[in-house]
């Protein structure tokens, strides 16, 4: 079916002291991931406004994931607490206005975690792929 | 209908003019009908006796133009309706004015009247709109005198009124009272109800008619950046007219969430808006999730209060445990 | 002069749509009235006031210009713009129409707007007489005569016809094809009609007002009042009068980064905006009062200047119903014409 070529775009923004670190203990590790996950390093989860999340939609992402320390590692201290509130009323809002909701996610990915990073991407890029292509928050002038 | 009177603001107006308390008095000015009523300074007893109004059309809050007219000489007057009185408190507490230059009167308020509702029932032009007790005596040009009760043409807000309670003042013009009512999410839990795909529908048509003209941003007393992103080109997002559907979702996300928390639920931005979209349907979301996530929250209930989103506990929701959570209830 | 049953409307709008796209003013889910095309099944609406004017027809809220596309040193021009085939407009109001002559001053003189020409060209309008006026209407402030129409094909309606009268060639090229949904009628009903219309303008609570001491060659008595002060101290500074106003014409010209390459397009402006005509030294207008009077100056003043003292203001009454704090150019007027207006 064709489902199942569909390739999504998925954008994950990792904080710079856990979740990228996690990003690289999977490929130390060899473990896979699919390259369509494209990465975006921030310095904690805390940096991502909502603006950003909206704007990966636009520029073409069919889900956007955001990975931070685990609650109560955050390298500065309470960031990813912030980032916790944040998203559960950005989402909510996202799913208010009809964007389904499987194609947002927050997971906590510590350095140590390499295979939970890779197990989480696996997850949600079939996750996404199940739902074809981003309609409802599209850009279509950004499409190629 | 108001139990206040015109008559009531304009003698306190007066004798705080009078005995030095303020030197100018925000108030309400009158237009060309009942309707049109514009927020004015007024600076004595003549201007006041000649101008003021205050009718069951003068809804607007005042608060927001405290941020710029108490930096002037001498005290101001305000009058706070319960509405109003949320909004200056969490002004306040975003240190947007000066406590010490605002004189604040509080008064009761029974609810505005919508006159859009008004008039969709009459198709008719509208000659004068008098309020008499629990009736809306409308005079039309072609159709003679109708009665209307007023309790079916309140505006949105009012109908569903949060609380009568006055949160901020110097001077009670009428008894404060604790009345309060919870029926406000009752839209908002509606909407969670339907499905995705008919919740997209719904907002695609209602946000599909914006011709953003940012009334609901400019009006928005919690709305009060010196520059909004979306007016500055070095914001990347700048935008001064919709493009497509993503740019007005865009749009009415950010302007939702960037007042999450510190929205005091006024119901501004719904009755400015020239295409009537039910903006505060998304306001009422935020805080219909703040309350259920993180506990009962109204901003604005007292100075000081620290907003939900710049604050934390160690055992809050997780994300995907909190979204969908409205509709599953 | 031809004639419809009123309850057959939806015949006469079927047999221009086979002609040509057909729009008319159409309730919303909010019962607002705005354009929309006409397909089976549309209901027209009498409402006198579509929220966004007529003149989105001519002048969009946003439009594109062209593309750019980038590759090594070279740069594609690549043409975007989307410009109607011939169509025709239901149901425009005199105010609306007389606009189109407020635009077509700056948009028709030199250098042309090809695109407003194209569209313009394009159009056949059919104005309807406004058989039941506002309270916010004064459209004979600014000598249009809402039972006095024109257009290609002015309209009248009253309560078991609409009449319809064909002005232009345009105007009657277009009745001549769908004369099998018509029937003949002499002047009489019109008449009628007219003098009825005319009589309940007298009754308009703003028939009166004048703005005879604004016009040409006035800056000097005007810029500087002090009523502005008051006027202004109000305005929240959104640009909702500017966008519901038929005779706005300022826009932007902006391009969008879409990764791959570059739109580049038009949209309306407010001069209301605090990033109006902004340039490298700033906005020249720092404060809302200068924005405001800019605003109502234009209309009054600069705009009858140039343009042989003809005001850009129709009297529609849109800003009256919209203002969020019910500041107008009726109060202006008012505030600051002097004796004209009691």
């Amino acid at each position: 079916m064709q489902v199942n070529e569909f390739k999504p775009k998925i954008v994950a923004f990792c904080c710079n002291w856990c979740s990228y670190a996690g990003a690289d203990l999977a490929g130390n590790n060899r473990l896979n991931y699919p390259d369509n996950v494209k990465i975006i390093r921030v310095p904690c989860s805390c940096r991502v406004n909502p603006m950003f999340i909206l704007r990966a939609f636009q520029r073409g992402a069919d889900g956007v994931i955001l990975c931070g320390c685990h609650p109560g590692d955050c390298h500065y201290t309470s960031g990813n607490y912030y980032t916790r509130r944040r998203m559960a009323l950005l989402f909510s809002m996202l799913e208010y206005l009809g964007i389904e909701k499987e194609r947002t996610r927050v997971e906590w990915v510590s350095a140590a975690e390499g295979a939970k990073f890779s197990a989480t991407m696996n997850e949600f890029c079939e996750q996404v792929a199940a739902l074809g292509e981003n309609k409802r928050l599209e850009d279509l002038r950004c499409k190629q | 209908m108001q139990t206040v009177t015109r008559n009531q603001l304009v003698e306190k107006a007066k004798e705080l003019l009078n005995n030095g308390t303020v030197t100018r008095v925000l108030g309400i000015k009158k237009g060309e009908f009942s309707y049109d009523l514009t927020p004015a300074v007024f600076t004595s007893a003549e201007e006041l006796e000649k101008e003021f109004e205050f009718n069951g059309f003068a809804a607007a809050n005042f608060s927001k133009y405290l941020v710029k007219l108490a930096d002037g000489e001498g005290k101001i007057l305000v009058f706070l309706k319960p509405c109003d009185s949320y909004s200056f408190n969490q002004l306040l507490t975003e240190h947007r004015f000066n406590r010490e230059n605002v004189y604040a009167v509080g008064i009761e308020c029974d609810g505005f009247a919508d006159y859009k509702k008004i008039e969709e029932e009459f198709n008719d032009g509208i000659k004068s709109v008098e309020f008499n007790g629990e009736k809306i005596e409308v005079t039309t040009l072609y159709d003679g005198k109708k009665e209307l009760a007023f309790a079916d043409y309140m505006l949105e807000r009012c109908k569903n009124c949060k609380t009568k309670k006055i949160a901020a003042f110097d001077e009670l013009l009428t008894e404060n009272s604790d009345e309060t009512k919870n029926t406000r999410f009752e839209e908002v839990e509606k909407l969670e109800a339907m499905t995705p795909d008919e919740r997209y529908a719904f907002w695609r048509n209602e946000l599909s008619r914006c011709i953003r003209c940012n009334a609901c941003r400019d009006v928005c007393p919690a709305c009060t950046c010196e520059k909004c992103v979306f007016n500055n080109p070095d914001s990347g997002v700048e935008n001064k007219a919709i493009q497509n559907s993503f740019e007005e979702n865009m749009f009415h996300i950010i302007r939702a969430f960037h007042v999450a928390g510190r929205c005091t639920d006024c119901g501004e931005c719904s009755r400015v808006c020239p295409q009537h979209i039910p903006l505060h349907l998304l306001n009422r979301k935020f805080i219909k999730d703040i309350n259920s996530f993180y506990g009962e929250y109204q901003a604005g209930a007292e100075v000081g209060n620290r907003a939900p989103l710049v604050n934390y506990t160690k055992e809050d929701i997780e994300p995907k445990d909190a979204v969908g959570r409205g509709s599953e209830e | 002069m031809k004639k419809i049953l009123k309850k057959n409307l939806q015949n006469l709008f079927a047999a221009i749509s086979k002609e040509t796209d057909l729009f008319l003013p159409v309730l919303n889910s909010a019962k607002n009235a705005e354009f929309k095309k006409w397909t089976e099944g549309t209901e027209y609406s009498e409402e006198l006031n579509t929220v966004r004017s007529a003149k989105d027809f001519f002048f969009p809220q946003t439009e594109n210009i062209c593309d750019f596309k980038t590759s090594g040193k070279n740069i594609e021009i690549i043409e975007n713009s989307e410009l109607p085939e011939n169509f025709a407009v239901f149901g425009v109001r005199a105010c609306d129409l007389k606009s189109f002559e407020v635009l077509d001053n700056v948009f028709l003189s030199e250098p042309v707007d090809s695109f407003y020409k194209t569209r313009r060209e394009n159009a056949v309008i059919f104005t309807m007489a406004c058989n039941r006026p506002k309270e916010t209407c004064f459209c004979h402030t600014f000598n249009i005569n809402a039972a006095d129409p024109k257009g290609d094909v002015e309209c009248f309606e009253d309560e078991t016809y609409v009449y319809l009268n064909p002005l232009t060639q345009k105007g009657k090229d277009l009745l001549n094809k769908v004369t099998s949904a018509l029937e003949d009628e002499t002047e009489e009903p019109v008449k009628k009609i007219k003098a009825e219309i005319e009589e309940r303008l007298k009754n308009l609570p703003l028939y009166n007002l004048s703005a005879e001491s604004f016009g040409s060659d006035k800056t000097e008595e005007f810029f500087n009042r002090k009523e502005w002060d008051e006027l202004s101290e109000a305005c929240l500074g959104c640009g909702t009068c500017t966008f519901v106003c038929p005779t706005c014409q300022c826009y932007d010209i902006k391009d969008f980064n879409t990764g791959h390459g570059v739109k580049r397009f038009r949209c309306w402006d407010s001069c209301m905006y605090s990033d109006f005509t902004k340039m490298s030294a700033g906005q020249p207008r720092t404060h809302q009062k200068e924005r405001f009077r800019q605003r109502f100056m234009h209309k009054l003043v600069y705009y009858p200047t140039n343009n042989n003292g003809m005001f850009s203001c129709v009297g529609c009454g849109r800003c009256l119903k919209k203002c969020p704090i019910s500041m107008n150019i009726v109060k202006v007027i008012k505030k600051l014409g002097g004796t004209a207006n009691g």
